[in-house]
Parts: C-alpha cells; sequence; structure tokens
C-alpha cells in the first residue's frame, strides 16, 4: 500500500437508506471497509444504489440504518458541514460556480475555513499544477472559458483544495469524451499515488474501473454482490451480475492490452 | 411648461417627496420580499399560493387598494406605503424566486457537498447569480411605484401626484403639465439606471 496517514480509513457498518414510501430500500445493509490510502470503485448499473451510497459517506443523504466512521469516528460526530469540509467532493456535472474565477473556485473551501489570501493563492497555484492546468493561463479565467475535460480537472482541484483525507468522485468523467476520460483516468491514478489520499470513486463504466481501482466494489439493487480486487473481479466474478457487468467489456479490454504487446514483440 | 419654469423649487420639493414615497416603500418591500421569495424558491406547496395571493394584489387597482387602506390606517403617508409595499410584492417576490430557482443544481449540490452552509450557500452561490434577475424586479417594481405614487397623492401623501390633482381641481392644465413631465422623467431616469446596473450585474 502506498499510502499512509495522507488517507483515511472508511468503515460502513449495516448502511441502509429507505425513502418514505418506497416499498425496497435504496441501499441495504451494507458493510464494508475502506482502507487508508485505497481507490475503491463503486460500480454497478444506474439504480444499484451506489451514488446513494456514496451520498451518505459525506451526509447528503443521512442513512437510514447503520452507521459510518471515518479513521474510526463516526461521521455524526461532527455537524455535516465541519463533515463535508474534511471530504473533498467531485460530481459528474462538475457545479463549477459561473460566477467566480477558476482561482476563486479552487479557493472556495479554504476560504470558507478562514485562510489566508497568501495562502489560499499558493494552494491555488499548487493545485493547478497538479491537475496539469498552467497556472498562469488558468487561474483569472471563468469556468465557461474551459472544456468540458478543463472544467473537471478545476473541478478535481476544488476538491482537494484542502488537503481532505477522503474524496468522494460521483461519476466524475461520465460526462468528457472517451479521449479525455483516459486521460483523466490516469491522472486521477498519478494523483492518488502522489498524494495518498482515500478515493471513493462511483462508476457505471467497468472499463474505467478496471482501470483505476484498487480496490472494486460491485453493486446490485443495493446491496454488494462482490468486494474485490480487479483481477478476481474479472477473473472469478462472483454472480451473474459481475459476470454480465465484466464479461464482454472485459474481452474487448483484454484485447486492447494485448494489441501494443504484441506490437512490442518484435524487438 | 410655464409652471414648471416659474415654480422649479416647488416641482422639486414634491419630486422629492416623490423619491422618499418610492424608494422608502421600495426598500420596505424588498426587506420582506427577500426571505419570502427564498421560501417560495425553495417550497412550491408554499410557493404557489403566496404568488397567488400577491398575484390577485397585484391586479388590485391602485387606487382601490388605496380605498381599502385607508378605513383601517387612515389618509397620509403611512397607508401609501402599505399599499406601495404590498403592490410590489408580486414583482420582487416572482424576480426573486425566479432567479433563484434559475440556478443549475449541480451547482447546489457541489456547493453543500463541499461544506457551505445553507446560509453562505444563498449568499455566496445563489444571490450573486440570480442578481440580474433581482434587480430587474427592482427596476420594473420602480417604475410602478412611481406612477402608483402618483395616485397616493389622492389619500395625502404628498409627491408629484399633488400637481395632477391640484391641477384638476384649479383647472390650472400647466401644473398637470408639470407634474406629468417630472413624474415621467422619473420613471425614464429610474429605468435607465437600473438597466445599467442590471447590465453592470449580469457580467
Amino acid at each position: 500500500m502506498a499510502s499512509s496517514d495522507r488517507g483515511a480509513a472508511l468503515s460502513l457498518r449495516g448502511v441502509g437508506v429507505s425513502y418514505p414510501g418506497a416499498s425496497v430500500a435504496a441501499v441495504h445493509d451494507v458493510d464494508l471497509e475502506v482502507a487508508a490510502g485505497e481507490l475503491a470503485v463503486f460500480l454497478g448499473p444506474s439504480g444499484c444504489g451506489k451514488s446513494t451510497l456514496l451520498r451518505t459517506i459525506n451526509r447528503l443523504i443521512e442513512p437510514t440504518a447503520g452507521s459510518i466512521a471515518i479513521d474510526g469516528v463516526d461521521g455524526t460526530a461532527y455537524d455535516a458541514v465541519t463533515l463535508r469540509r474534511g471530504i473533498g467532493y467531485v460530481i459528474q456535472a462538475v457545479g463549477l460556480f459561473p460566477h467566480l474565477t477558476i482561482s476563486a473556485n479552487i479557493g472556495v473551501v479554504p476560504s470558507l475555513l478562514g485562510w489566508g489570501k497568501a495562502r489560499i493563492a499558493a494552494r491555488v497555484d499548487e493545485l493547478l499544477a497538479l491537475v496539469r492546468l498552467e497556472p498562469a493561463r488558468y487561474r483569472a479565467r471563468m469556468p465557461r472559458e474551459l472544456s468540458g475535460g478543463e472544467q473537471q480537472r478545476v473541478g478535481v482541484a476544488r476538491a482537494l483544495a484542502a488537503e481532505p483525507r477522503l474524496l468522494l468522485m460521483d461519476e466524475p468523467f461520465g460526462a468528457v469524451d472517451a479521449i479525455v476520460r483516459t486521460s483523466l483516468q490516469d491522472e486521477i491514478r498519478a494523483i492518488h499515488r502522489e498524494l495518498g489520499t482515500t478515493i471513493v470513486f462511483v462508476t457505471h463504466d467497468t472499463d474505467e474501473a478496471l482501470r483505476i481501482a484498487d480496490r472494486i466494489v460491485v453493486m446490485n439493487a443495493g446491496t454488494i454482490v462482490q468486494n474485490d480486487v480487479p483481477l478476481r473481479v474479472l477473473a472469478a466474478p462472483a454472480n451473474d451480475i459481475v459476470r454480465g457487468l465484466v464479461g464482454i467489456d472485459a474481452a474487448s479490454r483484454r484485447f486492447a492490452e494485448a494489441r501494443p504487446l504484441l506490437a512490442r514483440e518484435p524487438t | 411648461m410655464t409652471y414648471l419654469i416659474r415654480h422649479p423649487l416647488e416641482v422639486l420639493a414634491l419630486t422629492g417627496q416623490h423619491l422618499v414615497l418610492t424608494f422608502g416603500s421600495l426598500a420596505i418591500a424588498l426587506i420582506i420580499a427577500l426571505p419570502l421569495g427564498v421560501v417560495v424558491a425553495r417550497n412550491r406547496r408554499f410557493g404557489g399560493p403566496t404568488l397567488a395571493v400577491l398575484g390577485v394584489i397585484y391586479t388590485i387597482p391602485s387606487l382601490a387598494l388605496l380605498a381599502f387602506i385607508v378605513p383601517i390606517l387612515g389618509l397620509g403617508t403611512l397607508s401609501a406605503i402599505v399599499a406601495l409595499v404590498a403592490y410590489a410584492q408580486m414583482i420582487l417576490v416572482r424576480n426573486i424566486a425566479a432567479g433563484l430557482r434559475g440556478i443549475d443544481p449541480a451547482q447546489l449540490d457541489a456547493a453543500t457537498g463541499l461544506g457551505f452552509t445553507a446560509l453562505q450557500r444563498l449568499v455566496r452561490v445563489e444571490f450573486p447569480q440570480a442578481l440580474p434577475t433581482i434587480v430587474g424586479g427592482i427596476r420594473i417594481a420602480t417604475v410602478s411605484l412611481i406612477a402608483v405614487a402618483t395616485v397616493a397623492s389622492y389619500i395625502h401623501a404628498g409627491g408629484l401626484g399633488d400637481l395632477l390633482f391640484d391641477g384638476i381641481h384649479q383647472d390650472y392644465p400647466q401644473k398637470i403639465i408639470a407634474g406629468s413631465i417630472a413624474a415621467a422623467v422619473l420613471a425614464i431616469a429610474a429605468d435607465l439606471l437600473l438597466r445599467s446596473t442590471e447590465r453592470l450585474v449580469r457580467r
């Protein structure tokens, strides 16, 4: 394990979410441990409860059953606002604030936390470099002047601004095109390696999960159906649902990976 | 024009009264409309009926509205202010709510998820973006109130309406012309000023 004190350990015990009036629970009795510094991916079809489960971690949704602890401390020990300021949050629609510059967007959580101006400015430049946007070029721009991929880089920088030990990402690359998505996936791996932040990442894209995950948590109908390292999910799917998720995708992926190897062979 | 040229100070004094009546009412109206608009935007069950009630008040002819209030609060500036405040609510609340509802829900999710309190989100994310729509509402309300305030002279609230009603009673058309011109200039000036403010905050 690359990381350490820079990532938080996450522990979910019997977590359930039921909405009043709904006959089935959105999330049912989930037990899950995510080790400090791990990159865990919640994978599953839409409506399987993966986003709901993610949103219980920063209490955007209050679980109706069970408990969630971060580094052994129950999430309800803090007020929700304090808890959220310590957890990074990235969503598919990015949600940059259009009336603020890129640097103000990135500096928003530090400013809520009362950091000084100079410290925020230095941190913004550091983060822009981390997400590979040249600080001098991007600092003063407005979100609408950026491409979708660039906006999500800013979204990631904003989420990391106050040095959270846990980062939640809800289908963060779902809205960008395939080529940009691949480079963003590589970069989130690189950032993860560099920072050691624990990351919980939600996706319905099996290739994406296989590409970035330390651990894949496959979900269906509000429960975990398999929780394993990517290779094991691929090699030993727990049931037909997992097999369906990794089957055809996996074959095309193996092919894509074999091609550069074949090309290299003559040398 | 002759009255206007011969008695500029009288016209100016009445214009001053008119301004105080209009902007005093507008300020009070905004203090009520801001929280009301937030609640209307957030809560549809409360929002619909509230806008319906304000819509009814808005459709009451201004003279009738003033007439309704006089038996309760008597003649004078207070009654006029109450009428003007009530009249402005519809425009202000509707625009404040529309401005807030127009904000991309992803931003609200991001803001809450990043740890904004409800108030911080409102002040730092929602109001700045709703501002052009809100200023648009203030502009329309101001122009309307300048017009309605002329009628308020009828219940002894002063302002430029005094020139109009005196002119009618004294059969002195020059007074009517002076009052009309002053009121029109006031309305146009307010409109232009607030239009440029609107453009300024839209950027």
